[in-house]
């Protein structure tokens, strides 16, 4: 894949860029999706693609494809200095400077180990059974759980590289997997679903008996919810839901969006942005995080960044582009979504540092309030540019300290700002989550948020 | 053989023959049936942000999944490329697992359909054509008022050619070609800062953009100004009215995932048992119709080459069908509805809305607002989501009224409506004579598809609106 993606680089060069940077994807994927004890569904496939970034001068375009023979590479690539050509003019557009230390290959010292050898080369029996445990996991749990609308494992393993005219030159291979299920519980007078899943590098870091038992759990919890009386009260957000927030506050503090006048955190490096509690880095080489690998999607190196220390905001992420423009350096943090994609301005894993509370001491925390396991919506109801979020959720409600009755079909609104620097209190047991990017977060009690219920 | 219906400029993208052999090499290990997809995807984006054309981007891919049923299995592989032997690399793919019997293809025969007629193909578009609507745009929003701080538009197309062959013997191909535009803009006013945006997109050529795409950018700027002066949206349960046009995001949510069989099968939906029940009152009418002329939702065949058609899907209150692709449609004896679709060649098709909508009825929208004392009025709308299982739907709204005495008084910012299917389908006692169908991109089980959503104004006599003013 490395040499592909020199041979495309020089063929942009070839066809007038006067700088050019081509990444390249190959990837095995396998799906199960099991259901009613068969397997519903079983997907092998391969793919491979590359994507060219073109510059000439200050113009930038894009082009990608999967024809990746000799005439189909040097169509892609120049497609993409076509492309450029249409772009006006942007003073900042630079492909990144070859970085000081160089890019460190997969089994360079200090590297996270990213791949686990039973992906993509077990047999496809063995999934296909754990995805089968995971169902039955769920089914037997309780009996009061009826179905398992889906159970799924999938994997892939896959390798990148990357390469450009200004000296970068790097490759490595990663796998992951993941499994759950979504179960369907029966009681009062409707269904209830709850979701279960894991994820990890292979196939031995899941535990198919805990997937399939947290659908089950999460299902039967909200037998008989209810809907909570409209007020402003204290909120847990657990884990999963967490996680989705912090997505957004990681999106937020993009240095892209606060120099284009789109963040509601521009003007507040340094300045006290959320409560002392809540902490929050991101580390693009953390050993468990789902999004690690050597470099970012433009090979500029990946490392920690505080973010967020003792309520203060420390930086925003950037890329090379948001690096130059700002006066920065590059934080690493070039996103990059596949070869269809062009990088930009993207949180890699991102780690809410856990606190001193168990979750029984959350809840007495709290006292009387909300706790809040899913939330939908997020899509349309939260304003990026505001930073105003006005969600739908369901979860149980808290009295005296304890959980109680389960709720749902309410809303919970705030604003981001506001929402940081009215965390109360964080929990002791972080949780890795694919939902708002890769986060790690325990849960988080928010002092008070806006319940719309009755 | 015989394929009619050519209209493409390009070479086909599987020769029937080919198809046949392919075919024959999934099911040669067992199956009952067996399908192969191609596709040749090419498309171009960019778009203008600061007043600077930017990110300019083209990709074109093509590929082939071939997927084999056996019992309640299916299996299925994709492969990059089109050439005869990355095909049959796919069907061997898929047919690796199994260890029966071979089975015998049915002849191919083509199905008659059309492709939604382009006038003009934006691939012979200048792109500078397109990089000047952009500017346009910009200038048109920016123009709206000197509070617009920033202004984001972008532009998309993308032509999918598509064929499709199964053991059945049915041969069908289709050529689509889409486009697309949306703005956002951003106004600000000291610390309050607030956006809107609008899109505009069809399963059409260049020819989408030959009135007035300028109405586009005033519209999102239109709605960004109106929300400099909104105060907060109101926490509880009222009566809403909802506008017309993507307010049809409504009944996307409210019913149509809820209709699609994959999920009624599994007892994952509100609507099961419900068929032939009234669930709406009598004023309610709504369909799927993926043949609605050059619509952002409507095909000519969906993606298992099943003619698309217009299904009613409620009567007059009273729910008449699901939504049914090959696979749920074999499970319950019925025909396919032609709601087979999928994101690409990378994936099985699955039971998708095309163009989804409440007929428009009778009521005028003013007097529905009228006849309400107090409630919210929800114009524009940023999406939703729904849990087809318990029915609990959510509803973005971004751009929202105060109904006080019957009147539409201060307008208030975003808030999320959260509803339950039946409860909320049931609780529409109005539905307007206005009609308005708009696009949007509806994800499900990792797939994003366009759809159409529509409707005129829709009166709810009770929903939770999730503003912060309890």
């Amino acid at each position: 894949v490395i040499e592909l993606v020199h041979r495309a680089v020089a063929a942009a060069v070839a066809a007038g860029a006067s700088d050019a940077e081509a990444y390249a994807s190959e990837d095995a994927r396998r799906e199960v999706r099991a259901h009613g004890g068969e397997v519903e569904s079983l997907t092998a496939a391969t793919q491979r693609g590359i994507g060219v970034r073109a510059w000439i001068g200050g113009k930038v375009g894009y082009a990608f494809g999967t024809d990746l023979s000799e005439a189909g590479l040097a169509k892609i690539a120049s497609r993409s200095a076509e492309a450029a050509r249409v772009a006006d003019e942007d003073e900042f557009a630079a492909p990144p400077e070859l970085p000081v230390r160089l890019i460190p290959d997969m089994g360079g010292e200090g590297a996270p180990e990213l791949r686990d050898p039973s992906v993509a080369g077990g047999a496809t029996a063995e999934i296909a059974e754990l995805a089968l445990a995971v169902e039955r996991a769920a089914l037997s749990a309780d009996s009061r759980v009826v179905g398992v609308e889906q159970a799924v494992y999938a994997d892939s393993a896959e390798r990148i590289a990357i390469a450009s005219s200004t000296g970068i030159g790097g490759e490595f291979e990663r796998s992951s997997c993941y499994a759950y299920a979504q179960a369907l519980a029966e009681g009062g007078d409707g269904r209830e679903t709850g979701l279960g899943f894991d994820l990890g590098r292979g196939p031995a870091h899941l535990d198919p008996v805990a997937i399939g038992r947290e659908g089950a759990e999460r299902a039967t919890a909200m037998i008989g919810a209810i809907k909570p009386r409209s007020r402003s009260c204290p909120v847990i957000l657990d884990p999963t839901v967490a996680a989705s927030f912090v997505g957004l506050v990681g999106r937020g503090l993009s240095a892209v969006t606060v120099q284009r006048g789109r963040s509601p955190f521009a003007g507040k490096v340094g300045g006290e942005i959320a409560a002392a509690a809540f902490v929050l880095h991101d580390d693009g080489l953390d050993p468990q995080g789902p999004a690690s690998s050597p470099f970012d999607g433009e090979g500029v190196p990946h490392r920690r960044t505080a973010l967020i220390e003792e309520g203060a905001l420390r930086t925003y992420l950037y890329d090379s582009y948001a690096a130059r423009r700002g006066d920065a350096t590059s934080t690493g943090n070039a996103g990059r979504g596949g070869y269809r994609v062009q990088p930009g301005v993207a949180p890699s894993n991102l780690l809410v540092e856990r606190g001193e509370l168990g979750f029984g001491e959350l809840l007495r925390a709290a006292g009387d309030g909300v706790f809040v396991t899913d939330v939908a919506g997020l899509h349309s109801g939260v304003n990026p540019v505001s930073g105003v979020f006005s969600v739908g959720a369901s979860g149980r409600a808290i009295r005296g300290g304890e959980l109680a009755e389960p709720l749902r079909e309410f809303t919970i609104a705030g604003d981001l700002v506001s929402m940081l620097r009215a965390v109360r209190a964080v929990g002791a047991e972080p949780r890795w989550v694919p939902f708002g990017g890769s986060v790690s977060t325990p849960p988080l009690l928010i002092g008070a948020l806006t319940v719309a219920g009755s | 053989v015989a394929i009619g219906m050519r209209t493409r400029d390009m070479s086909p993208l599987i020769e029937p023959e080919v198809a046949e052999r392919v075919l024959r090499r999934a099911l040669a290990r067992g199956g009952e049936f067996a399908e192969i997809y191609a596709e040749r995807s090419t498309g171009m984006t960019m778009a203008i942000e600061e007043s600077r054309i930017e990110s300019v981007q083209s990709g074109a891919e093509e590929g082939a999944g071939v997927r084999v049923t056996s019992g309640a299995t299916t299996y299925f592989a994709h492969v990059d490329g089109l050439d005869p032997a990355d095909l049959e690399r796919a069907a061997a793919e898929a047919a690796g697992a199994l260890h029966g019997d071979s089975a015998e293809p049915r002849p191919l025969s083509a199905v008659a359909s059309v492709p939604h007629p382009i006038e003009r193909r934006p691939s012979d578009v200048a792109a500078e054509r397109k990089a000047a609507l952009l500017r346009e745009l910009d200038e048109r929003g920016r123009g709206a008022g000197a509070e617009i701080a920033q202004l984001i538009a972008s532009y998309a197309e993308v032509r999918r050619e598509v064929a499709v062959a199964n053991s059945e013997g049915r041969f069908g191909e289709d050529d689509r070609t889409r486009v697309r535009i949306g703005v956002q803009a951003v106004a600000r006013r000291g610390e309050a800062v607030e956006t809107g945006a609008e899109t505009l997109g069809g399963h059409r050529g260049f020819e989408l953009f030959d009135g007035d795409p300028g109405a586009v950018a005033d519209s999102a700027a239109r709605k960004a100004l109106t929300l400099l002066e909104a105060g907060p949206a109101p926490a509880g349960s009222m009566p809403v009215v909802v506008a017309g046009g993507f307010g049809g995001v409504l009944f996307h949510e409210m019913t149509g995932h809820g209709l699609e069989a994959d999920h009624v099968q599994k007892g994952a939906s509100v609507y099961v048992g419900k068929l032939g029940e009234q669930v709406a009152q009598p004023l309610l009418t709504a369909y799927d119709d993926g043949r609605l002329p050059n619509e952002w939702g409507s095909d000519a065949i969906d993606d298992e080459g099943t003619p698309t058609q217009k299904t009613a899907v409620i009567e007059e209150g009273r729910l008449t069908s699901f939504l049914y692709d090959g696979l749920t449609a074999r499970r319950d004896g019925v025909a396919s509805t032609g709601n087979g679709r999928r994101e690409s060649f990378r994936h099985l098709p699955v039971p998708r809305m095309t163009n989804t909508y409440i007929a428009p009825g009778e009521a005028e929208p003013e007097a529905m607002i009228a006849e309400v004392a107090n409630g919210f009025y929800a114009v524009s709308f940023g999406g939703g989501q729904v849990d087809p299982a318990t029915g609990d739907f959510v509803f973005g709204v971004t751009e929202g009224y105060l109904i006080e005495g019957g009147r539409v008084t201060r307008p208030c910012r975003g808030a999320t409506l959260i509803g339950n299917c039946l409860q909320a389908l049931a609780a529409i006692d109005a539905v307007g004579s206005d009609f308005e169908v708009k696009t949007g991109i509806c994800g499900k089980a990792g797939q994003r598809v366009p759809v159409g959503t529509g409707q005129g104004h829709v009166r709810i006599q009770a929903m939770t609106v999730g503003g912060t003013e309890v």
